[in-house]
This record gives structure tokens, C-alpha cells and sequence, in this order.
């Protein structure tokens, strides 16, 4: 519904927040990025469009080593882990954001295709 | 099928004070945990308890058993198992033992669980061939040895179980695994083996959900407009069957929501492999998980798990020189020579500031400016400018602390928060992740 809302608007795309929910935190010098899909048509889309390398790309100016994507088909969920993109992690990190508290919501303003009109 | 309630109510040292004595008040509970140790926590104790031999433990828990005693005795199945004892579990539990007596609860045992602590064996091991490893970068221990103030093992539930097996109605740990202080209630309540991987996956999930408090009952919530009176947050509970399967819920007419967004957020929340959550009592798996709406929470079943592995986890912190960090605000205007847009404004203030700094020989080893507030560099509203700088040498990072206020005189206009205290070196406690072979740790358990 949202789609179909936005492309009568003539957007060629929906921000990540449309689909999913999600939730972030630390792990030593890593983050993790938890994002779960209200429905089952959202997590098969993004399933395809928000792949690591996509998430890694988003970040790029955190220079994560590496984005791993792990999968919860069961609940319509994936969890995303950003290597090495802390700063040292929260004992030693010199930004404000030192867990990575705000990379969820961060995350969730990604523009996502919008699939053609069948 | 018979069930447990299990209440947490506290995330962290710090969390909310009032949390554990209305979530006994109202969630009729059969046990409270009580979590209080962060990944850098026991550094934090440990620095106390160098200054006082009686320190480095949470405090707030005998504050919150002070207040809790009274329905102690009214609520004669409430046990309370907790890990705030900290880097000195001893003197957490004396102090527990003195309120549980003047509140006339001389009958209610505690059990002091210990052997968490290997920081005065650390050099023995390393000489035995234990290298701690780093778990990320892989390199050994050895060249920080000498700066290391804590190393403490995640224990399991095992010396809790015994503990609730003698008749305490208080546990209090050092370090155990969060989700450990929820699963050894499970374990002693229905008799689990401790090979029953299923139903200790089930209980570890619950532990996991519950162990950071309001966060899944509507803290961090993303749709946090949904949330209802976020000052009479409702802490969570976890009503466990006997099959491992579990609701998790809050007290009647609380502020926050379960639901099966908050819950998933939690599940979700500083995991790696959902297929392999590590616990030192169980493997568990995730995506086999069901969730179910009720009519007071979300259901949780399907778990499943495999045996752990034979190391536990080590959270090691070392001492790694010092940090400080200041804030200005900046405020951008039109001016005759033209725009300056607050953000530009910014950047140049903390150019200068390491220019000054560089031009006194006391360029920090590691430095960083964010400017907040403002991602439109032609806008001219307000951001907030943050300095920050790491450097082994303390007395680096305290120039560092004394070039801010300079900008007032010989800086650009339009910045305020002078007023805001000066920035102070801090000593940073680095974290150190590693693992130690089971057979290296014996945990102790002691009844007072």
C-alpha cells in the first residue's frame, strides 16, 4: 500500500523505515544491526535488495573490514554485523555514538526500490 | 503445565532505582534477577575496590534489598539471583547479609557464587601456555599483561542451581552470562538435566530477552511514539513452562509495550550468528524460534540448542592511557563578508584547536571532531561541535582539556557552552575479549 501510495507520487522508491523496524548496538569493535519486516512481502524484497554489500556501501564512511548478513526467515528478520566500525568499541571510541546506538535508525532511512507496477 | 516467573529488573549499573521494588510489588514473581555488569563494569569495580577493599561491587542492589526485604516475607516463594557482586561478591553478599538481618530475614541463605575472577592468576596462566588471544584480532595477551585491572569468565548457570539446591533465597555472582541468571532458576524449578539442550536454549532465550530490562518492554522501541507512559515503565517478566517454551510480559497497568516488534528488536539486539547464540550453558538457535501474541505479551517457543563449547568467554580490560572529550554549540549568521553556515563554522574551530595543539607539541595520538545537528553544510542552524582525544600521556590529553576555552577570545562568533565544565583526562580501560579452557575455572559456592 505504501508503494502503490508512492508511486501514484511519482517516487521511484520507499525509505527502509516503511518495511522494517530495527535495532542496533555493540560488540566489542563491532556493531550489529538487527532489522526485522512487517510483512512477508518486505522481507522477500529485502532479501534481494539489502544485501551486505548494500549495507556495507551505506556505511562506507565507517569503513566496516566487513558486513556479514545472517537471515531469520522465521521472523521475517535479519541481522547485519558491521566489522570493525567502532572506532576501539565503546572503551576507547572517540565519537559520541561509541556503541552504535544510532545505526539501526540510521540504517532505516535507506531508499529502497520500489518494484515495477504489475 | 506449570510455570515460573521470572522478573528482571534492572539492565545495567545505573538502571532505573525504583525498577526492582515495583516489579516485586506487582509482578508476582518467583524470581527477580537482577543484572548489573556491562562489558566494562567489572574495570569500573575493579578501580574501586583498589581504592576500598570493601568496594567494587553494585551498591544499588542492597539499596533495592533494603527496599525489598519487608515483601520478602510476604512473598514467601520470591527468590532474587543476581550478579551484583561484582568484582568483590564477598563483600556484596556481607552487606546483603547485614540487611537480610536487620529486616528480622535471618532464616533467608544467600549463596555467594565466586571463581569468575582470574586476574591474580593471569600471569601463572600465561606461563602455563594460556595466551588469551584477543577474540577479534587474534594476538595474545602477554605484552598488555602487566596493564591488565580485571579479567573476569562468564560462568554458567551451574553454580547457581547448586546455590538454589541449598535453600538460598538470595544468589548473588560476579560474573555469570546474563541469560545464565535467568536459565539456573529453570534448571533448579523443573529439574533440567544439564544436557537438556532444548529447554535450556528455551530459558537462555528468555534470559536473553529479559536480561537489558525495559528494552523489551518498549525501551528503544522504533516505533517509540506507540509507547505508552514512558515514566511508569513496566519491567519484564518471563513466565517459563516446564518444556523451555516462555511468555514474556510486564505488570498489570505499567507504562511501555511487548510486543512482537519489541521482542524481535530484543532478540535482535548485540547478537552475532542467530543460528549460535553462545552461552556457557547452551548453543542456541533462533531462527527455529516461534512467536506468538497472547493477551498480555508474546509467546516464545521452538528453541533449540546444542551443547557449548569448552572455553568460556574472558572480559579482560587494561589500562590504555587517557581521554577526554569537550562540547561547544555553534551558531552560524549572516555576516557582511557573507554566509557562514554553522557547520563550516564548526569544522574550522576544530582545525584550529588541533593546530594549536600540534603547534605546542601536544598533538594527541588519536583525535576526532563531529559536528552534530545539521547535515546541510548551507544551512545556518545550531550544531554541536565535539572534541575528542585519546594519548598515552596523561598530560597531553590535559592540554587538550585547556585549548577549548581559548575560542571564546581568539575564535569565531557564535559559540556558547563555556559554562559547561572543562573537559578532564579520563583513564581509559580498554576491553580485551578472549576465551579460557572450562578446565581452567572452578567456581565456588558458599552459603551465609
Amino acid at each position: 500500500m505504501v508503494d502503490q501510495e508512492k508511486q501514484r507520487r511519482g517516487l521511484a522508491s520507499v525509505r527502509l523505515c516503511d518495511l522494517a523496524h530495527g535495532r542496533s548496538g555493540d560488540k566489542g569493535n563491532h556493531a550489529n544491526i538487527g532489522i526485522a519486516c512487517y510483512s512477508d512481502d518486505g522481507y522477500q524484497r529485502l532479501t534481494s535488495v539489502l544485501t551486505a554489500d548494500r549495507v556495507a556501501e551505506y556505511f562506507r564512511e565507517l569503513k566496516p573490514s566487513r558486513v556479514v548478513r545472517y537471515e531469520l526467515p522465521n521472523l521475517l528478520a535479519f541481522n547485519f554485523v558491521l566489522y570493525d566500525v567502532l572506532d576501539g568499541g565503546a572503551s576507547r571510541s572517540l565519537r559520541i555514538d561509541s556503541q552504535g546506538k544510532t545505526l539501526a535508525l540510521q540504517l532505516l532511512e535507506m531508499e529502497i526500490p520500489v518494484p515495477e507496477a504489475t | 503445565m506449570q510455570t515460573i516467573r521470572v522478573g528482571n529488573g534492572c539492565g545495567f549499573w545505573g538502571d532505573n532505582l525504583d525498577a526492582p521494588v515495583r516489579l516485586v510489588e506487582k509482578g508476582e514473581l518467583d524470581y527477580l534477577t537482577l543484572e548489573y555488569l556491562a562489558e566494562l563494569t567489572l574495570s569500573i569495580m575493579a578501580h574501586q575496590r583498589r581504592r576500598d577493599p570493601a568496594a567494587g561491587y553494585a551498591t544499588d542492589f542492597v539499596d533495592a534489598l533494603r527496599r525489598i526485604a519487608p515483601l520478602m516475607r510476604e512473598q514467601s516463594r520470591l527468590k532474587i539471583v543476581t550478579n551484583a557482586g561484582g568484582m568483590n561478591p564477598k563483600s556484596c553478599a556481607a552487606a546483603a547479609r547485614r540487611v537480610l538481618d536487620e529486616a528480622g530475614l535471618n532464616d533467608a541463605r544467600i549463596a555467594l557464587v565466586t571463581g569468575d575472577d582470574l586476574r591474580d592468576r593471569l600471569p601463572e596462566l600465561v606461563r602455563a601456555g594460556h595466551e588469551f588471544r584477543h577474540l577479534d584480532t587474534g594476538e595474545p595477551l602477554e605484552p598488555k599483561l602487566d596493564r591488565v585491572v580485571s579479567a573476569n569468565a562468564y560462568l554458567g548457570a551451574a553454580p547457581i542451581v547448586h546455590g538454589l539446591a541449598q535453600g538460598a533465597r538470595v544468589v548473588i555472582t560476579g560474573r555469570v552470562a546474563d541469560a545464565s541468571l535467568t536459565v539456573a532458576p529453570a534448571m533448579h524449578e523443573f529439574g533440567w538435566q544439564p544436557d537438556d539442550w532444548r529447554r535450556i536454549a528455551g530459558a537462555s532465550v528468555a534470559g536473553h530477552l529479559i536480561e537489558c530490562g525495559a528494552q523489551v518492554t518498549g525501551g528503544l522501541y522504533c516505533n517509540w511514539n506507540q509507547v505508552k507512559d514512558y515514566d511508569n515503565f513496566g519491567y519484564p517478566i518471563a513466565v517459563i513452562a516446564e518444556d523451555g517454551s516462555f511468555e514474556i510480559t510486564k505488570p498489570p497497568d505499567t507504562g511501555g509495550i511487548v510486543n512482537r516488534e519489541t521482542v524481535i528488536e530484543q532478540l535482535l539486539y548485540e547478537i552475532g550468528d542467530p543460528k549460535d547464540y553462545l552461552t556457557p550453558d547452551v548453543r542456541a538457535d533462533f531462527t527455529t524460534l516461534a512467536l506468538a501474541k497472547t493477551p498480555c505479551g508474546v509467546r516464545v517457543t521452538s528453541a533449540t540448542g546444542r551443547p557449548p563449547t569448552d572455553s568460556y568467554k574472558v572480559s579482560i580490560a587494561f589500562r590504555d592511557g587517557f581521554m577526554a572529550s569537550g562540547v561547544l554549540a555553534v551558531y552560524g549568521a549572516e555576516t557582511a563578508v557573507g554566509g557562514s553556515p554553522a557547520r563550516l563554522k564548526a569544522e574550522l574551530c576544530g582545525a584550529l584547536v588541533f593546530k594549536r595543539l600540534e603547534r605546542a607539541n601536544c598533538l594527541p595520538h588519536r583525535f576526532k571532531v563531529e559536528v552534530l545537528g545539521d547535515r546541510d553544510p548551507q544551512r545556518r542552524s545550531p550544531v554541536a561541535l565535539r572534541m575528542a582525544v585519546h594519548d598515552p600521556d596523561r598530560s597531553v590529553v590535559a592540554r587538550f582539556c585547556r585549548e577549548l576555552a581559548p575560542l571564546a577570545t581568539s575564535g569565531p562568533p557564535g559559540i556558547a557552552g563555556y559554562a559547561e565544565a572543562r573537559p578532564h583526562p579520563r583513564e581509559v580501560l580498554a576491553f580485551w575479549p578472549a576465551l579460557v579452557n572450562r578446565a581452567v575455572m572452578t567456581a565456588q559456592v558458599e552459603l551465609l
